[in-house]
């Protein structure tokens, strides 16, 4: 199981170690949860004979070993903390260590969901004001905080759309979605039992009015855009999109994953967009914990209000409370109240930087997308080149002659020290690398990365198409992996 | 801020290279009209003394569970949280990573994640698990929704009362646009399924049928009445899916793939995850090899690297989201890693004894707390087969009691009547490892005090 050939000993290179996996590590007997012995006797006379497992296959280890064991496999891991992590659409930015230390505070973590109102006064204070600041943020009249991850958000404000066009009496079956989306828009559309309508985009990498005009017609129940949209452009034409869209009875969701690019700008609620869902855990800093937990909330206008997940927290003059009874609600999407500590984490995130440190967060998000845009497009192509938001993509079309492609490129950074960024999407350009740096990466960063990248297309070919030359494995095999899955340890 | 470097000086040097005059010029796409014009209306910034204070403040507007004497449970659960785990699951290397797409730098985290599936699939006694879901509720509905994937053209799905009202309220909203006919058959009044109503309701329209174990009232299901129904279940073809929302109840019980489980969707927070007002929480799932390019959510498997060296890698991507869009087996993006490293540390610091031996504690706390409520006037135990939640019917209402227990610094067991009317008068309390004998003897004093008035 264990074996990784070529390691003799337990230390691989500089300071990584080899580690097996933890089930074949350990002794019997022992734990590092003391629990007296004493004072689990009987309880087996308390369960009917059959009932209790004969055998739980677990290792056996102390806190020691166990404390190493997770050091060592977290040693083998990139985080931003660590370097330049410029996944795309995902939006790495540095998490504030200050909302840790709040969020961590015991009146926060120790509260049970189903505690009475009195004593949940400055959690539901949280809430109520996380809401109102993110609809300000984004031009919304209500915010729900329920949902646990941005597929979470747009799921529920699929839901919205079709519960207020059912609730007008209106068959509206159709979702039309430029061909740039992220997979979730569709993944959602589908589970609320929406037809898919792609619409292309332009030579511009834009959404043109004319081909959304030809395909609103009044069986579409909503655009779901991105914007700015997964080529890091700004939908230009977007107060006409959303007119046209309206003119017809539909409504205006919007992906807000590139949240990044727009807060204290502008407000996708200002330009006539219905609903809109957040990634905390991009925009608002919360750390993205190895893939979640994150927090999905989502924000409509005045006319969807009614429909948002029910239980809702409102202000009264006996303070904050929970109010069940909202008829139109669409239900609830998740148990209790959402992710509680990563709202702290958001809340807190916004007190510290205040409007104008919004602001410059996007600005400086702005020109960092844009000064890698510039330096690195006379050498990689850059299929659409316009100034960008907070994002822009490029591809290995100069670079595939010599048979080097994307792949390649992405796993040659890793040993110039840097995370790849996204790869080949969004779908719509062929080999795209989707670059995006936020606003916490200074310029020395990103001249090292710019030059990582040069020097990359100079290299020979076969030093770059068999990279990553230093990281603790070589190039891992996908494809067996798919073809014989196995998920899970073998039971001993 | 001071999160923000490139300003003054350096920020000019970007806007020439660009080739820009200033920071506007890189928002002119933006329509003039829609671009702010005055700052946001929001609080802040304040320096970090000032923000700590404000956020110290707010926390103290609340009174934690877990500084107080607490009987509350129903799906959160106050179990003690390992220093350790909190150490480890704060490393920035876990912490400040991203989904593991690149796996030659991820394989912390997915060595990590491949040891929580196997984890979760020992436990439960399946054959495979996923990289884990939002919580419960959401495992749950993605149970149904994969049965439903699995058993196409069915139209109903039985959801007993016994499971847990949230959970169920998450499914009718998910699984809604599929206009499903969800069956709620009630508890009886021992307050267990009813298995004579359960099995007449299984035929051939149903694509599956839940039972959740122990159930929402803390009874440990009748092993007899589980058998049957599988069975029947089998016979008709409908997936039997097990719901856990105590995980810890698994340090003793027999695993559902002992008693005939297709699907195990489970609550994963009592493994080192704090309560904080709810979530994040933790989503296991669990099932057989059979469906498992039908599961949704992440999954990590085992391959190797170039070298030939043993590795992990995230897989089975084609069920996924990014490369089928519409057609994916969920619309799920990532999981809730943290959650799982945390569930992984608490079962590896565990282990075998110390699982079986928490588990067992919390048994006997549970049972000593019965007994002694089981001696004061008027009190009634409805069902004492419980793992460590059982519902009291008190001979005063429960909401009253709770707020008297509330002027003694005690929370209470939960009302169950703010779920259904039908619960007037049931009391659903919980004891973990946490609560002490004398813990026991304080409620009980305390109560005997209110009655008694």
């Amino acid at each position: 199981m264990s074996e990784r050939p070529d390691l003799c000993s337990e230390a691989s290179s500089g300071l990584l170690f080899r580690e097996p996996l933890i089930f074949e590590m350990g002794a019997e007997g022992r734990t590092a949860v003391q629990v007296s012995p004493e004072e689990v006797e009987g309880w087996r006379e308390l369960l009917p004979p059959g009932y209790v497992r004969e055998s739980l296959p677990l290792p056996e280890l102390t806190e020691p070993e166990v404390v190493r064991h997770y050091t060592r496999l977290s040693q083998w891991n990139f985080c931003v903390d660590s370097g330049f992590y410029p996944l795309g659409s995902c939006t790495m930015k540095y998490s504030p260590k200050v909302n840790d230390l709040v969020a961590s505070l015991e009146g926060f973590t120790g509260i049970h969901p189903y505690q009475p109102l009195q004593w949940i006064q400055g959690a539901l204070c949280v809430i109520y004001e996380l809401e109102e600041m993110l609809a300000e943020i984004t031009g919304m009249d209500a915010v729900t905080l329920q949902p646990a991850a941005g597929a979470q958000g747009e799921l529920t404000g699929m839901l919205i759309v079709k519960a207020y066009h059912e609730h007008r009496g209106e068959k509206r079956r159709k979702v039309l979605i430029p061909d740039s989306a992220h997979g979730t828009n569709p993944a959602s559309c589908a589970l609320c039992g929406f037809e898919v309508i792609q619409v292309p985009s332009d030579t511009r990498g834009l959404l043109a009015p004319e081909a959304l005009e030809t395909r609103m017609t009044p069986e579409v129940a909503a655009l779901m855009l991105t914007n700015p949209n997964t080529l890091g452009l700004f939908e230009e034409d977007i107060l006409e999109l959303t007119r046209i869209v309206h003119d017809k009875g539909g409504l205006v969701y919007c992906d807000g994953a590139n949240l990044n690019a727009l807060g204290g700008v502008a407000r996708l609620g200002d330009m006539g967009v219905d609903l809109v869902h957040m990634n905390l855990h991009k925009t608002f800093s919360t750390p993205h914990g190895g893939g979640g937990p994150g927090a999905g909330p989502l924000g409509v206008k005045a006319h969807l209000a009614p429909f948002l997940p029910a239980p809702r927290v409102e202000k009264g003059p006996n303070g904050f409370a929970l109010r069940e009874d909202y008829p139109l609600s669409i239900g609830r999407v998740k148990a209790f109240y959402g992710h509680f500590a990563v709202l702290v984490r958001a809340y807190t995130y916004l007190l510290s930087n205040g409007p104008q440190g919004i602001r410059e967060a996007t600005e400086t998000a702005v020109l960092n997308a844009n000064y890698l845009r510039v330096r690195l497009r006379d050498v990689y192509h850059l299929p659409y080149d316009r100034i960008c938001k907070h994002e822009c993509v490029f591809t290995d079309r100069n670079q595939a002659p010599k048979g080097i492609r994307t792949l390649d490129i992405a796993k040659r950074l890793m040993d110039y020290g840097f995370h790849p960024p996204t790869i080949y999407f969004p779908l719509i350009v062929k080999g795209a690398l989707m670059v995006e740096p936020t606003e916490t990466e200074t310029k020395e960063t990103l001249d090292r990365f710019i030059e990582a990248m040069k020097r990359i297309a100079q290299e020979e070919p076969e030093v770059v198409r068999s990279a990553p030359h230093t990281t603790f494995l070589a190039r891992l095999d996908e494809v067996s992996a798919a073809r014989r899955p196995v998920l899970v340890a073998p039971t001993p | 801020m001071s999160y923000i470097p490139n300003r003054h000086r350096i920020q000019q040097e970007m806007l020439e290279a660009i080739g820009v005059s200033s920071v506007e010029d890189l928002f002119k796409d933006i329509p003039e009209s829609v671009r702010l014009k005055g700052p946001l209306n929001l609080p802040g910034p304040f320096p970090e003394w000032e923000l700590v204070r404000r956020m110290e403040d707010l926390a103290g507007r609340n009174r934690p569970a877990t500084r107080l004497l607490s009987f509350l449970g129903a799906g959160c659960y106050n179990h003690h949280v390992p220093a350790a785990l909190l150490h480890l699951i704060q490393r920035s290397e876990f912490y400040t990573a991203y989904t593991p797409y690149q796996p030659e730098v991820s394989q912390g985290t997915l060595q990590a994640i491949f040891e929580f599936q196997t984890y979760v699939a020992r436990l439960t006694g399946m054959e495979v698990a996923n990289a884990s879901l939002y919580d419960g509720a959401s495992s749950l509905a993605e149970a149904v929704l994969m049965a439903q994937r699995i058993r196409k053209g069915r139209s109903r799905v039985i959801l007993p009362t016994t499971v847990h009202p949230e959970y169920r309220q998450v499914v009718r909203t998910l699984v809604g646009p599929l206009r499903l006919e969800i069956l709620e058959p009630p508890e009886t009044a021992t307050l267990e399924a009813d298995w004579e109503v359960l099995k007449d309701l299984l035929d051939s329209k149903v694509s599956c049928v839940v039972i959740q174990n122990p159930n929402f009232f803390g009874t440990i299901e009748d092993l007899d009445g589980i058998r049957d129904l599988a069975q029947r279940a089998r016979e008709v073809e409908a997936l039997f899916i097990v719901l856990i929302v105590e995980p810890l109840s698994l340090g003793i019980l027999l695993p559902p793939g002992e008693y005939g489980a297709d699907v195990v969707a489970a609550e994963g927070q009592s493994f080192g995850i704090p309560m904080s007002f709810g979530g994040p929480h933790l989503g296991l799932f669990a099932t057989r090899s059979a469906f498992v390019r039908q599961m949704p959510g992440r999954l990590v498997g085992q391959t190797r690297d170039a070298r030939g060296n043993l590795g992990y890698v995230l897989t089975l991507a084609t069920r996924e989201q990014h490369i089928r869009r519409e057609r994916a087996t969920s619309n799920i993006c990532t999981n809730q890693s943290l959650c799982a490293l945390a569930a992984a540390v608490y079962l590896s610091m565990a282990g075998r004894t110390g699982l079986q031996r928490l588990a067992a504690l919390n048994v006997n706390r549970t049972r000593q707390a019965m007994d002694a409520l089981d001696g004061i006037e008027g009190f009634h135990i409805v069902q004492r087969r419980c793992f460590n939640e059982f519902v009291a019917r008190p001979p005063v209402p429960p909401s009253l009691l709770n707020q008297r227990l509330m002027e003694r610094g005690i929370l209470g067991g939960l009302d169950l009547s703010r779920f259904d009317s039908r619960w007037e008068g049931l009391w659903l309390l919980c004891c973990t490892e946490k609560t002490s004998l004398e813990d026991i003897q304080t409620l009980r004093k305390s109560i005997e005090e209110i009655v008694d008035v």
